[in-house]
């Protein structure tokens, strides 16, 4: 191989992208070292298994990732703003909406949604940790393997460019012969298996892990959506696994599933693809939902409205995700029999996701409304996600999909979900908890000025392409032409795109101004809010909890300032915790490694990257470490430490 | 207020979605099937303004009444469990609101599994429609005649297109005729469409299938049935037969012009149905699903064919 097809080359925007990264590598190793930063790094952050730091690092890396996933977004709304443009030719085009999508749904929203759930989870059960610490950290860094890797096709090799849903036979080395759809077969898969640890991890800590008396119809709604969406997880992944395998052998070994000759079946992509695809969509939109309930009752200063039929309608959603799939290709000619059920299971959906709709309105029903940062986000939520629920519907009568399907209304649609559903609320879930994490709430009236200039940018920016779609534009067409009369929608559309990077920055400009400027707490408890987590201090000791909590009810931290009930019963004992490890962050460069041969075909780098997984794991299984105890002196010097009181 | 402006400018747009209707192509039909389906989102719409009229009423009077602002200093909102009752509601309302759509649906997609009410004493002209590496080949096998990248019908008359692809999945859509169906490598889909009005209507594929995606656009031209007949006749008269040779090279040519032909590729080349089918999906199609499994060993000689073209697709990369 030659090092001009190795390297991306020929096009300015890609060598600038290479100079860059090369900078900013450099800057960060040589700030590290100047700053003798390097041993604070590993013992702190590289090889911790705190479930808080591993959140901390995913919300960072999907941080990170949605600035990827944007500005490949603003790449394509420049690209379509004009008729003709030639800003970027198809094949860019085609590599960008499909990064684009990738990044969004699985380097981006799935880490936030799991970052949160690292944080939260724990805290609001009363849990010291996570069932497995280090298959958590382990976790964590094989998402990252994954994210890493996939975002190396940009620079080396080729991106991939068969769109995120990666159809056969277009995906297949007939039709897309360079390395670009080995990264996606890959680079997924590694992360894959981080995310179905993860499912693994969390369905044993909130099944196990609770404090006493919390039965499971008094947990916290985001810890009950992240159940659900856990065991959706554990059910939907292993598909995924399967599917990105057969597609590896198609590409790399010469196997035939999915192929044009010799009795392949493309149609079983599709299917594949989807049976894990649409659940996935449930991933990262039932944990939003659980932040919403937190958000809303805690700012409405009222419990939850319908506790029972919230979580009844998120178990119904998490059964009728399964039975959805074919409704992303109704046109695929299966009969009007087989395209009405499935019209009917999806339009279902819209009664327990209507039943939660309405539980938040009556939650806000004679509370007492305070218009915070995340409230506002949850807020905008409501009508917005409506929009896109009700288009749903629109989109799953068969009959009327033959002319939705492949075109802009269904980008509208998809957007209108996902960006008020898990956008919204992983940056409402980001101001909410940030002050648990760090001990300082971040500027209100600089998450606020980013609120609207978000909201407001996004139906300027969304709400042309359902008109777009039903003048017949189709999604994924690089340009098109000026006597088509898509134009001037498309321009607004570019215009609000711009206007929510401007939103996005001003975001990040308020996590750097509030890092510097933003007055610390001392209370633990800033919102006044009612669930376990806020209990404790801020920042939170390793240990979480100094006396593991009793539970009555189910908002158990607003009963206790209430005064109705002792939260932290007995006296300080000794705590155990597990110990660091570098062994994860070890495994998943080795998995970075192995996934990189492989995609190019080194067989025998590849080799030696999968021993060297083996061994990681058989020096796993000889380990003898039982983690260390912290004595009571220790806890106690802790906790005066927190509350203020010098020692 | 801002967040009345807001909600005021979702509204006006929704208002200039349903009345800005008829410069749509796909609310602006030209046959039964769209016109079908142009009444099913058209209403659909109907029914979503009303359920986004009902939260959005609630919604606004939840925001301006309980506002913290507006609330005693010493007032504590009160403790409420739930609403049998009312949550009984909001399940049964929807569960109405489905059932009635799903009604609407199934009777739909079953009216347009078929040749379209009011045409189904007429033969309909079958007409095949393949897709390889963007561009689009029309078979006439009654007429004996090909064309590509455009298509001649005539008007009210029902026209059965069967969709094929020498390559990616491709999606065959004529917006103002009627919605769309895959075209695939190893199985032929039907769709049945009818033009009751003379025009040219864009055609496209709508499903992303490569580089030339953009570009792979065709032409409906409905004419009267005599005009139709003349430009057949024409076309046989004037135009070369289509030789094997010549369907390969164009096969191999990632993107071409218009051209006629007075002979089809079926002859050399069959779509892939009946015995040439490479699966059966029981999709309908009379051919398929009278296809039992003893035959697939026969079914593997006839891909060769098949994949003759499917090599020379890829050529075109």
């Amino acid at each position: 191989m030659k090092w001009d097809e190795f390297f991306v080359t020929g096009e300015p925007m890609i060598y600038g992208a290479m100079v860059s990264i090369v900078v900013a590598s450099l800057a960060i190793v040589i700030g590290l070292t100047y700053f003798k930063k390097w041993g604070y790094l590993w013992r702190e952050w590289l090889t911790t298994v705190d479930h808080k730091r591993i959140g901390i690092m995913y919300i960072i890396s999907a941080l990170l990732m949605l600035f990827r996933g944007g500005v490949d977004a603003l790449l394509m709304r420049s690209q379509l703003a004009i008729p003709e443009n030639g800003l970027l030719d198809a094949q860019h085009y085609n590599e960008i909406f499909t990064t684009h999508g990738v990044i969004m749904i699985l380097f981006m929203a799935m880490p936030f949604i799991i970052g949160l759930m690292n944080v939260v989870v724990p805290l609001q059960i009363g849990a010291r940790d996570v069932a497995f610490p280090r298959l958590n950290a382990v976790s964590f860094w094989l998402f990252f393997a994954g994210a890493m890797l996939f975002n190396l096709s940009f620079v080396i090799g080729g991106s991939p460019d068969a769109g995120w849903t990666a159809y056969f036979p277009l995906a297949s080395n007939e039709f897309s012969p360079s390395v670009g759809m080995n990264y996606y077969s890959i680079a997924i898969q590694i992360a894959g298996i981080g995310t179905l640890m993860t499912g693994v991890n969390f369905i044993a800590t909130i099944l196990k892990m609770r404090a006493p008396g919390m039965k499971l119809m008094k947990m916290p709604m985001f810890t009950w959506s992240v159940l659900i969406t856990c065991v959706i997880i554990l059910f939907a992944f292993p598909v995924l696994t399967v599917a990105l395998a057969l597609m590896m052998f198609d590409r790399m070994f010469g196997s035939q599933f999915f192929t044009m000759a010799n009795g392949g079946m493309d149609m079983l992509w599709a299917n594949l693809f989807w049976v894990w695809g649409h659940p996935e969509v449930y991933i990262v939109i039932l944990p939003a939902f659980g932040i919403f309930s937190e958000v809303i009752a805690t700012f409405s200063r009222k419990n939850l409205y319908g506790y029972s039929s919230m979580v009844g309608s998120m178990v119904i959603i998490s059964l009728l995700s399964f039975l959805v799939w074919a409704h992303h290709f109704y046109t695929m000619g299966h009969g009007a029999m087989v395209n009405g059920v499935f019209s009917i299971t999806t339009m279902l959906i819209a009664v327990p996701t209507g039943v939660k709709i309405f539980n938040w309105l009556l939650t806000l029903h004679k509370g007492k409304i305070e218009f915070t940062t995340p409230m506002l986000y949850s807020l905008a939520f409501i009508p917005i996600f409506t929009i896109g629920g009700v288009t749903g519907v629109m989109l799953a009568m068969a009959s009327a999909d033959y002319q939705y399907h492949n075109t802009m209304f269904l980008v509208a649609h998809f957007h209108y979900v996902l960006i008020p559903g898990t956008v919204f609320a992983v940056i409402a879930g980001f101001y909410y908890w940030f002050p648990k994490l760090f001990g300082f709430r971040l500027n209100e009236r600089q998450g606020k000025l980013a609120f609207w200039v978000i909201a407001i940018s996004f139906n300027v920016t969304f709400l042309p392409l359902f008109l777009l779609g039903l003048n017949g534009m189709t999604r994924r067409m690089y340009t098109y032409s000026a006597d088509t009369g898509f134009g001037p929608l498309n321009m607004i559309a570019t215009i609000g795109a711009f206007g929510l990077a401007i939103g996005f920055i001003i975001l990040v400009y308020n996590i750097y101004w509030s890092f510097r400027y933003a007055p610390r707490e001392t209370n633990g408890d800033p919102w006044n809010a009612r669930t376990l987590e806020w209990s404790t201090h801020s920042p939170i000791p390793d240990y979480n909890f100094a006396i593991v909590p009793t539970v009555q009810g189910r908002d158990p931290f607003w009963e206790h300032k209430k005064g109705g009930h002792q939260l932290y019963k007995g006296n300080y004992e000794e705590i155990h915790m597990p110990n660091n490890s570098g062994q994860p962050v070890i495994l998943g460069g080795i998995f970075f490694f192995f996934g990189f041969a492989m995609i190019f075909g080194w067989w025998i780098p590849a080799i030696i990257g999968g021993l060297g997984v083996i061994v990681m794991l058989a020096v796993r299984s000889f380990e003898r470490d039982h983690g260390h105890h912290i004595p009571v002196r220790e806890i106690e010097e802790t906790e005066a430490r927190l509350r203020g009181e010098q020692a | 207020m801002k967040r009345k402006g807001l909600l005021l400018a979702v509204f006006s747009a929704l208002l200039v979605l349903l009345t800005g209707c008829n410069s749509l192509a796909v609310l602006n039909p030209k046959g039964p099937v769209a016109k079908t389906q142009s009444n099913v989102i058209i209403f659909s719409m109907l029914v979503m303004a009303l359920i986004l009229l009902v939260v959005y009423v609630l919604y606004i009077f939840m925001l301006t009444k309980y506002r913290a602002s507006k609330a005693a200093p010493d007032y504590e909102p009160p403790h409420v469990e739930g609403s049998k009752w009312l949550e009984f509601t909001w399940i049964a309302i929807p569960v109405v609101i489905v059932t009635i759509l799903s009604v609407v649906t199934v009777r739909t997609t079953n009216a347009l599994d078929k040749v379209p009410a009011g045409y189904e004493d007429q033969k309909p002209l079958v007409i095949y429609a393949s897709s390889s590496n963007w561009k689009w080949h029309f078979s006439y096998p009654e007429e004996g005649i090909e064309t590509v990248n455009y298509v001649n019908i005539p008007t009210n008359r029902p026209i059965e297109f069967r969709l094929y692809s020498y390559g990616p999945i491709t999606s065959f859509w004529v917006p103002q005729l009627g919605g769309q169906k895959y075209a695939m490598s190893d199985m032929v889909t039907k769709l049945d469409l009818v033009a009751e009005h003379e025009g040219s209507f864009i055609g496209k594929n709508s499903n992303f299938s490569g580089k030339g995606f953009a570009d792979m656009e065709f032409e409906v031209l409905a004419m009267s049935n005599a005009k139709y007949g003349e430009w057949v006749n024409e076309v046989k008269n004037t135009a070369a037969p289509l030789t094997e040779e010549q369907f390969n090279s164009l096969l191999d040519t990632a993107k071409v012009g218009r051209q006629t032909y007075s002979s089809t590729h079926l002859e050399f080349s069959p779509a892939p149905e009946g015995e040439h089918a490479g699966h059966n999906h029981g999709g309908g199609s009379d051919d398929n699903s009278q296809m039992d499994h003893s035959d697939m060993d026969m079914n593997m000689d006839h891909s060769d064919t098949k994949d003759d073209g499917a090599e020379h697709a890829s050529h075109g990369n």
